[in-house]
């Protein structure tokens, strides 16, 4: 069944956006009055507070500022401004996708890359804070010829990945781990790799692949 | 002859997946691209009667606003690409374009929108009450003819206060056999209300999408499960013809189920590429996914079982209210039913049932919509009666599971294979059930021990698609697939089957895939289950022409008829004079002199479209093998049972899985570690639904609360055994050439049915009329309290 035509809506659009026969426009007074009379009006997206549908908050920009950083060995220089995520650093001013967003509020571990050996949430690391450290990202593990970290390798053979998204930030936990303790019992492996979910559920694949790997480094 | 089923491989595409070289939809960038953001409802149902982006579309770097105007109008009850009466908190009303997505979101924070909230409504039961809320203007029921208003009436519902779920008029309903004589010879009848919840997909990657048109062209790069099944519908929702589509899906981040086919928001930016002349990119946010990102329908059932002394279900009389979400939804209802006629053999059965709409998430397919729900409700219910009738919970599972013989559903259709009980018993003997089950209610502390055993069913296969493969002067066997990539890997398993049919080495073999580009034929999505039955027959009926084609060949060329040839060694060879032989690339060669069949200026006339225009893109580079796979009647069933032990603490309500066991019936198990890799990640989601996983609303303003991975509550590395193990009852089934069927849904639903098995073991077989079991509930149970929770109420609690 059709449900029953609505009354048009109005779309008010800047002066000279406007293209020929669209509505004059109303008056800011017309715009209260008719809301008074009809109904509630919201302004983007606030009208039930936070956490209704609204994304991250708007963050106040800045200006950008040049830096230098250390990434996978090489000295890479970039703007950035003073609220920009490691993350979107890497994967939207140097290229480097391999670094997930899954959900760019440290929930996942999508985006888990290495600050000084260290495994961190890049979505949740401002990259003014890490200009003078080592960041090693899934695009730097493999050696120059393309012979696989063993991490990678356990990975690949272990069927570690299924769909494939949360994996470069387990490898990153994975080598982070083995870095810090290069025999870890399963035990120590699963809590290490804890903060990286997988929706595919590959936990146990993953674990096989780092205790593979850890015989091997 | 090289025997590549059931050996495990190195799929193709998990090396780019563990360097960060796999493309996902988010990771394409092009010069000028422009980043989308979405302004959606906050409400769960409202009429915008104004949006006023004066302001907005004043700001720096704001390039276009795309209103329900400038895209396609869905016929109702589908789902909306943008527009002016949201049905649910989060349905997109418009877009915007700027030069960074800090721009786009601050415009969409500038739009003023005039808003009427509306009805709405959040509990199907609610709804059906005689004055209860609707979800849509047309009425709150979706059934055949389209939507309308259906109400139950306040007799109906006396019964809800002592939490007996009601049965008023149904807009659905099928029977077989004689329910009432079942009923009256049973020895015990069961009458149990239940309630499943709804959950999100929690897909790791959110339906970002990226889009851009050149030379009158749309490039679409999206998020799907399916590459050819997804082309036409989105063709439709962009309003480009499909052949000036290109559509790329090389990479997957997940899906299960919500990016099976075409979705609405993957065309918005193709509509703004189109209107701004630019590349756009619109990344979907997490937050997002949780309103616009699709989520499994709840139930709210009732089910009548009947009882032998033996523990053979006599009649079942099952009643199924669907929180369908606000539009089109999915059936997972008749799919329940169905199920349940096939696991458990009822010899009498009713079925009836309503689709619902309420203003909560669009509904679409969750691994195992609706067989895994009933699994749920249902697998507990069978303890409680192997408990009343003195039966050992293998043992009644046995006594009804089916055979390859077992009718199915209400037409009492034909299936191809079974082997049900077979996996009953390899499991039972390898976790070792007759010892375990000794241990039930085992106390240490507060904690006390339980086990489960759990089965579960969907269909898995489909027949009927055409295959394309092709030999090229170099000898390399190329397989077009269109199947599309959901991470399961049985896009390279199946493609193996070609390789097969024609004795390649696994090395001479390249699979073409994950874009129009690649020319791939009409092939089914990756969904259902259906994969491994469908793209091995499809895949093998193509190479059984190609092989055809060689033959062919050689009898032309060398002489003798086509029949005097076999092929060995990537080689036709004369099977009386050895000497006689070519090689495939020779072959190959020869067919694109010879031109016709053999290199596809002529093709078949039965095949699609899509299938056709790929076959001519190829046509006289090598030897091409394409063909429509016939048709199979029957119904594929995909069967598993799960057993689980688990140790429950009564004072926080926390379960701890110790170990689990999955064993599946998918006839010849084509990749070993791609099945053992799908058998342990579907108990992880298993596990999820069972005991963690729901979708809860505001009931006064029908505001989502689940909406995040921490309140939504998928399992993490600590919510599942270390270490999981796996086993398959490898019976072949007859109606693949391979043997092979699907089974990657029901590994899901028979690992959290049997959780919830052990569950009710541990707390001494007491049976919850809701799931997920969460922490209080089990809290509440082990202390003989009354449960928190409204009698039927489902969203809400």
């Amino acid at each position: 069944m059709r449900e029953k035509e609505l009354p048009t809506t109005t779309v008010l659009l800047p002066e000279t956006r406007r293209g020929p026969g669209s509505p004059g426009g109303w008056s800011r007074r017309d715009f209260i009055k008719g809301v008074i009379a009809s109904s509630v009006t919201v302004s983007g997206l606030s009208y039930f507070g936070a956490g209704c549908a609204a994304p991250l908050p708007a963050q106040a920009g800045g200006v950008e500022r040049l830096l230098s950083l250390r990434v996978n060995g090489q000295a890479r220089r970039v703007d950035v401004a003073p609220n920009e995520t490691l993350a979107n650093t890497l994967r939207y001013k140097l290229g480097l996708t391999g670094t997930k967003l899954g959900c760019n509020r440290a929930e996942c571990g999508a985006c888990t890359v290495l600050v000084d050996d260290v495994n961190l949430y890049a979505c949740s690391t401002l990259t003014h804070r890490v200009r003078d450290r080592e960041i090693t990202t899934v695009e730097g593990l493999a050696d120059a010829d393309g012979s696989l970290h063993p991490v990678q390798q356990a990975f690949i053979d272990e069927l570690g990945p299924q769909c494939g998204f949360c994996t470069p930030g387990q490898v990153m936990s994975a080598v982070a781990l083995l870095r810090a303790n290069p025999d870890p019992t399963r035990e120590e492996a699963r809590s290490a790799m804890s903060g990286n979910l997988c929706r595919c559920g590959a936990y146990d694949h993953y674990l096989n692949g780092v205790m593979r790997a850890a015989r091997e480094v | 002859m090289p025997d590549l089923i059931g050996r495990d491989f190195t799929p193709p595409d998990v090396r780019a997946k563990v360097t960060g070289e796999a493309m996902y939809a988010e990771d394409f960038r092009r010069d000028g691209m422009l980043f989308c953001r979405l302004l959606k409802s906050p409400m769960p149902h409202a009429r915008v009667h104004g949006v006023d982006a004066r302001r907005a579309l004043a700001m720096d770097g704001v390039v276009a606003i795309l209103t329900p105007e400038d895209v396609p109008t869905q016929e109702e009850p589908g789902n909306n690409i943008l527009t002016y009466e949201p049905h649910f908190v989060g349905e997109p009303i418009v877009a915007v374009a700027a030069v960074d997505e800090q721009t786009a979101q601050d415009a969409i924070d500038a739009i003023e929108l005039d808003l009427e909230p509306r009805t709405f409504c959040v509990d199907p039961l609610e709804s059906l009450r005689p004055e209860g809320p609707d979800a849509r203007r047309a009425g709150n029921v979706l059934a055949e003819g389209g939507v309308s208003s259906h109400k139950w009436t306040e007799e109906d519902f006396s019964s809800v206060a002592e939490g007996r779920m009601p049965t008023g008029e149904p807009t659905m309903q099928w029977s077989y056999g004689d329910l009432t004589a079942g009923f009256d010879e049973a020895e015990l009848i069961l009458d149990e209300s239940f309630v499943t919840a709804s959950n999100a997909h929690h897909s790791m990657e959110p339906r970002t999408c990226f889009a851009y048109w050149e030379n009158g062209k749309c490039f679409v790069h999206g998020s799907a499960q399916s590459q050819a099944f997804t082309h036409p519908g989105l063709a439709r929702y962009i309003g480009v013809e499909p052949e000036n589509l290109v559509f790329v899906a090389e990479f997957c981040g997940g899906g299960f189920g919500s990016k099976g086919s075409a979705y609405p928001e993957m065309s918005i930016p193709a509509h703004m590429a189109r209107k701004t002349g630019r590349p756009v990119l619109m990344r979907v946010s997490r937050a997002e996914e949780y309103y616009l990102g699709r989520a499994r329908c709840g139930f709210q059932g009732r089910i009548r079982l009947g009882f032998r002394v033996d523990g053979k279900v006599t009649s079942c009389d099952l009643y199924i209210v669907q929180d369908n979400g606000p539009n089109s939804g999915f059936g997972d209802l008749g799919s329940a039913a169905d199920a349940v006629s096939l696991v458990y053999t009822p010899e009498a059965m009713r079925f009836r049932g309503v689709r619902v709409l309420t203003n909560t998430p669009p509904r679409s397919a969750q691994r195992g919509p609706g067989q895994n729900q009933i699994a749920c409700a249902v697998e507990p219910l069978l303890d409680k009666a192997a408990a009343e009738l003195g039966l050992d919970r293998v043992a009644i599972r046995r006594v009804n599971a089916p055979d390859s013989e077992t009718p199915y559903g209400d037409d009492r259709g034909a299936i191809t294979s079974a082997h049900l009980r077979e996996a009953l018993d390899a499991g039972a003997q390898r976790f070792g059930w007759t010892e375990r089950r000794g241990r039930s209610g085992e106390r240490n502390g507060s904690k006390v021990r339980g086990v489960g055993v759990g089965q579960a069913y969907h269909s898995a296969g489909s027949s009927g698609f055409d295959g394309l493969v092709r030999i090229t002067p170099d000898g390399i066997l190329h397989i077009h697939t269109g199947v599309g990539n959901l991470g399961t890997y049985s896009y390279a398993a199946t493609a193996r089957a070609a390789a097969e049919a024609l004795g390649y080495a696994w090395d001479n073999c390249v699979i073409h895939r994950g874009d129009s580009r690649e020319h791939v034929p009409w092939n089914l999505g990756q969904f259902g289950s259906n994969t491994s039955f469908t793209m091995t027959r499809t895949n093998w009926a193509a190479a059984m022409d190609a092989a055809r084609k060689l033959r062919q060949i050689a009898s032309i060329r060398l002489g003798g008829s086509a029949d005097d040839y076999e092929l060995r060694d990537e080689t036709v060879v004369h099977r009386a004079r050895a000497g006689v032989r070519m090689s495939f690339a020779q072959a190959a060669r020869w067919a694109m002199e010879m031109g016709g069949p053999y290199s596809g200026q002529n093709l078949p006339g039965d095949i699609n479209d899509m299938t056709r225009r790929s076959a001519e893109a190829l046509a006289g580079t090598g030897l091409l093998g394409v063909a429509r796979d016939d048709r199979v009647d029957a119904t594929v069933p995909a069967l598993a049972a799960g057993f689980v032990e688990i140790e429950l603490d009564t004072e926080t309500g926390r379960v701890e899985i110790l170990d689990y066991l999955g064993v599946a019936d998918c006839g010849t198990v084509l990749h070993p570690q791609g099945l053992a890799a799908q058998v342990r990640g579907g108990a992880v989601m298993g596990f999820g639904m069972a005991l963690t996983e729901r979708h809860v609303y505001d009931p006064r303003w029908g505001l989502p609360g689940a909406v995040g991975l921490h309140r939504a509550k998928p399992p993490s590395y600590l919510d599942v055994p270390s270490e999981m193990d796996w086993d398959a009852v490898d019976i072949a089934d007859p109606d693949n050439p391979v043997g092979a069927k699907g089974v990657g849904e029901p590994l899901m639903g028979c690992a959290a049915a049997a959780v919830l098995c052990a569950v009710s073991d541990a707390l001494g077989g007491h049976y919850f009329n809701r799931n997920p079991v969460v922490t209080d509930m089990i809290v509440n149970a082990a202390a003989r309290r009354r449960q928190s929770t409204r009698p039927l109420a489902t969203n809400t609690q």
